[in-house]
């Protein structure tokens, strides 16, 4: 009965397969539901749901496939939908009876709600107690509590029962979801990713095979030897552009830069500034002062370092198309263009990679589309950024070659 | 419904919700590991505590660093040991077993009784970490390789892992585990919480800081929000000053001991410094 449940899920991105509609079989043939809506909601989410960034897409497709069912549990009476169908208007409160109502909180409510259901018997408006319409109690409609169910009435919904609809309904999980715009934390694990290890330096760890292999040769006589310890071996390049149209993003882009510049498992982070367009030069501080030029740079890197460049590759077409010298300076004559400068860039490095805020609908037919053929380009989102790092630690592709 | 052995419910000092309820007994049914993930001070940790306190459960705890090696969690032959008995002639050193010591997860193993099991943080160690545990935490069993012995447990352990989330963890793993993320307790759940440590704690008291805690918790600006150990400490940092009453401003009492950047407490002594507060 759950399998359309998977399929929705797996619609919306959240991955479950064969193994985890087992599992959920297993569970709840072991009762862990204790036969409620309630429980599914918590059992299945415990099972088909391994990380914090599906929760809401977990939450939305739940209340998709389960609407129209939340009742189930317990049944509101048709009789009292009944009573609640033709409303009266309110009356009036006194403030000692709004002062009351403003007290109430979710879960008194709902015990007061189900011990009322129980009690009541037959239909009342207009009083502040019972299930009904016009009242000042907090359960019915048209009603004047502060806070409270909605019971019946347009909209249909509320029961106190629900709470699964309801949990689901809240979405708490929205700032978890993978694709949205990062936060400082989940910058660092995305880069994080992009360390790997090498055995360099000073050999002061002491290596058990070695010596193991050194003291047999050696007739059992003890021979220690010794390695050097795991250092991280990750190079970076990381330059962004700054101004102009990248100004709404200049807050999500200072954050990538700090926790970049934090992030202490790079062997070597050089962080570079560039306006609009590479020309021929690269900037060491926001402002445009300082810096190297791009053959400078290039010759002081390696190819093994990973490139990432942040842009929106918004510009007008003329910008690509500008010739520089290496000096960055104007030179219609000697320079290169806009768009070789990056190409020279993109080819130098075995890999490379350009971030993008500008959501990637709207890549196309602009200038975006012509960096898009020098570099690989990934959305600045969270997902982007992962898609990127998984991208630069695959093994070695020269791009630009083509 | 079958028999259920046993039930989580929360013990008296571990408040849970239905939720972490579900997915622990989820975990206990299907003998899977559970996976814990959640913001610092939520009570991860606590929670393997709680299950074992519960259950009436022995609780392992392997503490994963970023050094740590999956094998180091089976057992460790320590080479060393030998070659320097065999040099110096200190004990039998042809009894390979004398020199393998079991790990957390081999002790569990090897233990004659059910225990729980608590892998704390396993996002510390490597990346490759999680996926060399794979095959151990399914079939429950690995062979030590110098003996040729097979370590089969006899009662599968509880095993409770954490993350902080500070790694991907593979994907291939999460699926093997039943997986929870704790919340950020609400403030209805918070005040109970608070009860629990601070038993007869003054009502307006508790009011207050916890006023004080969701309000700074609200603040964008924070680089690290407070949480909920941090709150229990502070409550208790109060209690033992005599602090009666206060609010949000430049002055508010230990606020060290909720705020733990340096510019974190600049950026709340700007912000509602002078009586200047955003909400009333």
């Amino acid at each position: 009965m759950f399998l359309p449940f998977l399929y929705e899920l797996r619609r919306r991105g959240v991955p479950v397969g064969a193994q985890e509609a087992l599992s959920l079989a297993g569970a709840l043939k072991a009762g862990l539901h204790d036969s409620s809506l309630d429980g599914f909601y918590h059992v299945a989410r415990a099972l088909l749901v391994h990380s914090e960034t599906h929760l809401d897409a977990f939450d939305q497709a739940f209340l998709a496939h389960f609407k129209g069912m939340e009742g189930a549990g317990q049944q509101l009476t048709q009789e009292l939908l009944e009573w609640l169908r033709d409303a009266r208007e309110r009356r009036e409160l006194t403030p000692e009876e709004r002062e009351l109502l403003e007290h109430f909180d979710l879960e008194e409510l709902e015990k007061l709600f189900q011990q009322r259901m129980e009690e009541q018997r037959e239909r009342h408006d207009g009083g502040p107690r019972w299930i009904g319409t016009g009242g000042a109690s907090p359960f019915g409609h048209s009603g004047h509590p502060r806070e409270g169910f909605r019971v019946g009435g347009e909209g249909a919904q509320g029961s106190g029962s629900r709470m699964a609809m309801r949990l689901a309904g809240a979405r708490r999980y929205q700032g978890y979801r993978g694709d949205v715009v990062l936060d400082t934390r989940q910058m660092a694990v995305a880069l994080r990713k992009l360390r790997a290890f090498a055995r360099e330096g000073v050999p002061d760890e002491l290596d058990v095979e070695g010596t193991i292999a050194a003291t047999a040769k050696n007739a059992g006589e003890l021979e220690v030897v010794t390695r050097p310890p795991r250092r991280p071996n990750t190079r970076v390049v990381l330059i962004m552009d700054v101004g102009g149209s990248m100004d709404p993003y200049a807050h999500l882009v200072s954050r990538l830069f700090s926790v970049a510049k934090q992030a202490t498992h790079f062997k070597e982070l050089r962080t570079y500034y560039f306006h609009n367009c590479v020309y021929g030069r690269v900037f060491d501080s926001p402002y445009l002062v300082g810096g190297i030029s791009v053959p400078d740079l290039l010759g002081q890197v390696g190819r093994h370092h990973k490139l990432v460049v942040v842009g929106d590759a918004l510009m007008a077409p003329y910008e690509l198309t500008m010739r520089t010298n290496a000096e960055g300076r104007y030179d219609p004559v000697e320079g290169k263009e806009g768009l070789v400068w990056l190409m020279e860039l993109a080819r130098h490095f075995e890999r490379s990679a350009w971030l993008n805020p500008e959501p990637p609908q709207t890549w196309r037919g602009n200038t975006i589309q012509a960096v898009k053929n020098v570099f690989d380009m990934f959305p600045l989102t969270l997902e982007g950024l992962g898609e990127a790092v998984a991208h630069l630690t695959k093994g070695r592709m020269v791009r630009g070659r083509r | 419904m079958t028999s259920s052995p046993s039930r989580f419910r929360g013990t008296d000092t571990y408040l849970s919700s239905e939720g972490l309820q579900a997915a622990v007994n989820c975990a206990l049914t299907l003998q899977r590991p559970l996976l814990v993930r959640g913001e610092p001070g939520t009570g991860k940790t606590l929670l393997a505590e709680a299950v074992a306190e519960s259950l009436g459960l022995r609780l392992l705890t392997w503490h994963v660093k970023s050094t740590t090696r999956a094998q180091d969690g089976l057992y460790v032959y320590d080479t060393v040991q030998r070659l320097y008995d065999s040099r110096f002639g200190d004990g039998d050193v042809r009894d390979i077993r004398r020199y393998i010591r079991m790990g957390p997860l081999g002790e569990s193993f090897a233990s004659k009784e059910r225990v729980v099991l608590l892998i704390d943080e396993v996002d510390k160690a490597d990346l490759e970490f999680p996926n060399d545990l794979l095959h151990e935490l399914d079939r429950m069993r690995f062979r030590i390789s110098e003996t040729n012995e097979d370590v089969v447990a006899t009662h599968r352990p509880v095993v409770v892992i954490t993350s902080n989330n500070e790694k991907e963890l593979p994907d291939a793993f999460l699926r093997r585990c039943v997986f929870h993320f704790i919340d950020f307790p609400d403030q209805e759940l918070m005040r109970r919480i608070v009860a629990v440590h601070h038993p007869g704690l003054d009502e307006s008291l508790t009011e207050q800081a916890l006023k004080v805690f969701y309000e700074l918790r609200n603040f964008t600006r924070l680089r690290k929000r407070p949480s909920t150990s941090e709150l229990v400490d502070w409550i208790a940092v109060l209690k033992a000053n005599g602090v009666t009453n206060m609010k949000l401003d430049d002055n508010l009492p230990f606020l060290g001991a909720l705020l733990k950047r340096e510019q974190d407490l600049m950026a709340v002594a700007e912000a509602f410094g002078r009586g200047r507060r955003t909400k009333a």
